[in-house]
């Protein structure tokens, strides 16, 4: 009673619109997770990215007028990740970064035992990519979005998406190390 | 020699995106271009070694938790922190023993009732794994709802809900009979991304029961009852994407 103001920092949706909040926005928490994850290349990152593009998502629901609510989603957290890449970047120049420290996920034991070589090579590889291809990787490849979904969460023109993922595999391939032999030609 | 579409157009055609016309044509370039088919070589072996390493990382269920509590969804609301006065913390553990006790009491008593409930899980997740058999999924195939819901008719004695999802990612694909626990039940074929879900549906004489989930073989199932219909989806989806699929039903 004291503060209303302050102590009210996020509304809450009128009953029919928590409902649709909740069956359109909820079921793409792991999807909002992952993008995170992997555009800031730490899951204690991600947490805290994926927490503010939820209440960010939350707070501009009403203007949510349908249509695919996961790509509307993963623009929010996508916006949310490189507003956190700009603000950190110096910090970050400063220290070098310990990937090391947040640690990896983890998968179920017999997975791990058989895939733990692949996942480390592989996390390595997307992560040394820019974010402008990982992100078009982590859409494609993990989330299976088209590349209409893509275009719209990225902003990429739709028409340039194609070539885009091109240039982002290539260098995924490269950085692999199992780069297909006319990679070395590098046509024009 | 670097063929210009086994940089561009060869994304487009594995992805495919690429209209038919223009598949078509990438198909019969790929017969004469050894570039394009190892470029395409390539892209599979991408796809397939990250398919192997798995990297899609889920949100941990703490951080669910919280953000669930933040945006008020009921249900998932944090602990409020009790004021540590004697009679609080009294109450507190009057009501965390009588718990215990209630607790032990369900257990017992519902122990009976879950095991023929798994039971009747697993005979579901086999219904869905022998769908997936070639040729087995749909006897109409169809994602019009006015197609697939007449013909059921006259084939089994009651209506099932058929809806379609398209707009909220669940596109319907199509119906079956199927016989699940000797009985005929209606199978509707939902798509999710590149996955496949069944629900299945049949008439009970049951009151109205909140959806109960669980999961077998990494196939996730949620059986709910509505309106004397029993329900049950299946699918290798995340348990969330249930979820939704089984909100959907319910509106």
């Amino acid at each position: 009673m004291s503060n209303p103001v302050q102590e009210k920092d996020l509304d809450v949706l009128d009953s029919q619109e928590q409902v649709r909040f909740e069956t359109l926005v909820l079921p793409h928490l792991d999807a909002a997770f992952n993008l995170a994850r992997w555009l800031l290349r730490s899951r204690a990152d991600a947490e805290d990215a994926a927490q503010e593009a939820l209440l960010r998502a939350y707070r501009f629901f009403h203007g949510f007028h349908g249509g695919d609510a996961r790509a509307w989603l993963l623009q929010i957290v996508r916006n949310t990740c490189y507003t956190w890449l700009d603000k950190n970047r110096r910090v970050k120049d400063m220290t070098e970064f310990n990937e090391e420290v947040h640690g990896l996920p983890s998968p179920s034991p017999e997975t791990l035992a058989i895939a733990s070589n692949d996942r480390d090579r592989l996390s390595e590889a997307l992560k040394s990519l820019p974010p402008r291809y990982r992100e078009v990787i982590v859409l494609r490849e993990l989330e299976g979005c088209s590349y209409k979904e893509i275009a719209s969460i990225t902003s990429i023109p739709i028409g340039t998406v194609m070539s885009t993922l091109s240039r982002a595999r290539r260098q995924l391939q490269m950085a692999l190390g199992n780069a297909a032999p006319k990679e070395a030609t590098h046509g024009v | 020699m670097a063929c210009e579409r086994a940089e561009t157009l060869v994304h487009g055609y594995f992805d495919n995106e690429l209209d038919a016309l223009r598949a078509a044509e990438f198909e019969s370039h790929l017969e004469q271009c050894s570039e394009c088919v190892a470029a395409l070589d390539a892209l599979e072996s991408l796809r397939s070694s990250i398919n192997v390493a798995q990297p899609y990382e889920k949100m941990s269920p703490a951080l669910r938790k919280k953000i669930l509590a933040n945006l008020h969804v009921k249900g998932a609301s944090v602990k409020a922190p009790l004021r540590a006065t004697t009679d609080w913390q009294w109450l507190a553990v009057a009501a965390a023993f009588l718990l215990l006790i209630y607790g032990g009491w369900r257990i017992a008593s519902l122990n009976r009732v879950d095991s023929r409930e798994t039971m009747m899980a697993s005979k579901i997740v086999d219904a869905h794994l022998r769908s997936l058999q070639p040729g087995h999924l749909e006897d109409v195939i169809s994602t019009d709802q006015h197609t697939v819901k007449p013909w059921f008719d006259g084939k089994i004695d009651f209506a099932p809900p058929v809806r379609d999802f398209t707009e909220q990612g669940y596109p319907l694909q199509g119906g079956r009979l199927d016989v699940v626990d000797n009985r005929t039940v209606a199978a509707l074929v939902y798509g999710r991304r590149k996955h496949v879900l069944n629900v299945f549906i049949w008439p009970t004489s049951g009151k109205d029961a909140a959806p109960r989930t669980g999961s077998i073989q990494g196939y996730q199932w949620i059986d709910w009852r509505k309106q004397g219909m029993e329900f049950y989806a299946v699918s290798d989806v995340s348990a969330s994407d249930l979820d939704q699929l089984q909100r959907l039903f319910s509106n």
